[in-house]
């Protein structure tokens, strides 16, 4: 099963991560390789170019937006056997990062049913 | 948390932890078999304890932490017991064993686990043992699988598998396999070895042999995670990212080598739109690692240089059918077998017309080990019938089906034959 795991941020925390973090999270990543789970990772810029489209009429955005409550400035997708090792493998993230917020989402595969199907 | 969440959590931190955890305790008791046992019983600890005490915040050194503990009391009891026997022997006192263990215990934490999970690798999937009796054991000391998921991915009782696994662990022991990672002329044999088993779990789930199902995506998505694993342990094998890149392209196409009603759908007609960008982007990456370290490419390496070769052609009338006839050309001479001749002939046939193919087909036909292997008839009975030789395709590939144990398989070629008109 696949998992996208996402960081999210309100911009309230302001700090950008320190050195010894940054290192932490790549040994994280290594780990997180060496285990066979992660088929890919990155960081995401939280300046964001909206894009919505109503009524046949599309508008574009860019950020910063005053209202932004959450926005997803990281993510790894991660391929275990079950949602349970997926979560346990994000507790270990967020023991080295510390406060903050996330969310998981299983990504559908081959193999997996799509709800309601 | 309910007692079947923390069941589920247990699940969850087992299959994360248990390879670590068995590699480790290995290095201490120099037997794997012995190892695992350990290993069980820590986790056996984990499931009468967790559910009162909750799981702890760091569940790996909780559990690797009960392990060494049992196996500590294992080699005193042991040395007690050797002494005893000596003592009897010889009416003569020996010291007290125990700083021995501790210098042990501290080595276990000394050196990087890593080195022992690799080392656990290649004595599990050691040549002494069967191809089966290896990846049953793979699967269960590095996947984590229990013996009752081995079981049914493999089609075989629980019993089977427990036997397999009880019967390799005592061939280990017996034989006295050293736990390391053999160094030198060795070298190449075992790994090899270690990745034939890799391939085998994977070609277990990617063509399911026998059954209904056509593929067990677990089991290549375990094979998948071994592979990973070992690219990442054995980063200077060529041959490791060759067959990492094999997989993950040949799992690339898993979504579309099947039809709506279950039928398989052959690489020339799948929906491309349907493969994985991921997978196939992974490949690459994995093949250019391999390529990289600058080695003749091996037979893992020119196979995923034959499927990324596929995965690059938007369509498949755009395939390179003269640079995958070129590569398996350099297979045959790499790796030669009748199965690789009977793949060359089809590049052959796409690259330069049937009868080329057909020609080095027929040169197979009297070759024992593919008497039973329903593709020979299935390509052959393909190239006679775009050469217009109806009744003789019909022939072949009614042969092929009556030889395949896989029922999907089996109407897609009676399919086929039907196709070539009645008799």
């Amino acid at each position: 099963m696949r998992f996208l795991m996402m960081t999210t941020d309100d911009g309230s925390a302001g700090n950008p991560p320190d050195e010894a973090m940054m290192a932490q999270m790549a040994e994280f990543i290594e780990e997180m390789s060496k285990a066979g789970v992660l088929l890919a990772t990155g960081g995401l810029d939280p300046r964001a170019t909206r894009i919505t489209s109503s009524g046949g009429k599309i508008t574009v955005t860019d950020g910063p937006y005053t209202e932004a409550k959450e926005v997803v400035v990281g993510f790894a997708l991660i391929e275990t056997r079950t949602k349970e090792e997926a979560i346990e493998l994000s507790k270990r993230f967020w023991k080295i990062v510390g406060d903050g917020e996330g969310v998981i989402q299983q990504v559908f595969g081959p193999g997996d049913a799509f709800p309601g199907q | 948390m309910t007692a079947s969440d923390t069941h589920r959590a247990i699940d969850a931190v087992w299959r994360i932890e248990s390879a670590r955890i068995i590699a480790g305790l290995a290095r201490m008791v120099h037997d794997i078999g012995l190892a695992e046992e350990l290993a069980q019983d820590a986790l056996v600890a984990a499931l009468e304890q967790w559910p009162e005490s909750g799981v702890p915040d760091n569940p790996g050194a909780w559990l690797m932490a009960i392990a060494k503990r049992r196996a500590v009391d294992r080699l005193r009891r042991q040395q007690r017991l050797e002494q005893k026997l000596e003592e009897i022997g010889h009416g003569l006192e020996t010291e007290d064993p125990a700083p021995e263990f501790d210098a042990v215990l501290d080595a276990v934490d000394d050196e990087p686990i890593e080195d022992d999970i690799l080392r656990l690798v290649f004595t599990a999937c050691h040549p002494i043992l069967s191809p089966q009796a290896r990846a049953a054991l793979t699967l269960r000391m590095l996947g984590g699988l229990t013996t009752e998921e081995i079981a049914r991915a493999f089609l075989v009782s629980e019993a089977t598998v427990a036997q397999r696994i009880v019967r390799a662990k005592r061939t280990l022991s017996e034989a006295g396999v050293p736990f390391e990672v053999p160094e030198g002329a060795e070298r190449a044999g075992r790994l090899a070895s270690v990745l034939e088993v890799v391939y085998l779990i994977f070609n277990e789930g990617y063509a399911a042999t026998a059954g209904t199902e056509w593929m067990r995506l677990d089991l290549c998505q375990e094979a998948l995670r071994l592979g990973r694993i070992l690219a990442e342990l054995a980063p200077q094998e060529p041959e490791v990212h060759g067959l990492v890149a094999l997989m993950e392209v040949q799992a690339s196409r898993s979504r579309a080598r099947t039809g709506p009603s279950g039928e398989p759908v052959q690489l020339l007609d799948q929906n491309r739109a349907l493969w994985d960008r991921l997978l196939i982007m992974r490949g690459v990456e994995a093949l250019l690692r391999a390529e990289k370290l600058g080695a003749p490419p091996g037979p893992y390496v020119l196979q995923a240089a034959i499927a990324i070769c596929h995965a690059q052609a938007a369509t498949a009338e755009e395939t390179d059918w003269a640079r995958i006839c070129a590569l398996y050309e350099v297979l045959a001479r790499v790796a030669p077998s009748p199965i690789v001749e009977l793949n060359r002939a089809v590049a052959l046939a796409m690259a330069y017309g049937p009868e080329r193919g057909l020609e080095l087909v027929d040169t197979l036909v009297s070759e024992p080990s593919l008497k039973d292997y329903h593709l020979l008839p299935s390509v052959r009975g393909d190239l006679l019938a775009r050469l217009g030789r109806l009744d003789e395709a019909r022939d072949e590939f009614r042969r092929a089906a009556s030889l395949t144990r896989n029922a999907p398989e089996r109407d897609l070629l009676l399919d086929r034959a039907a196709a070539c008109g009645p008799d």
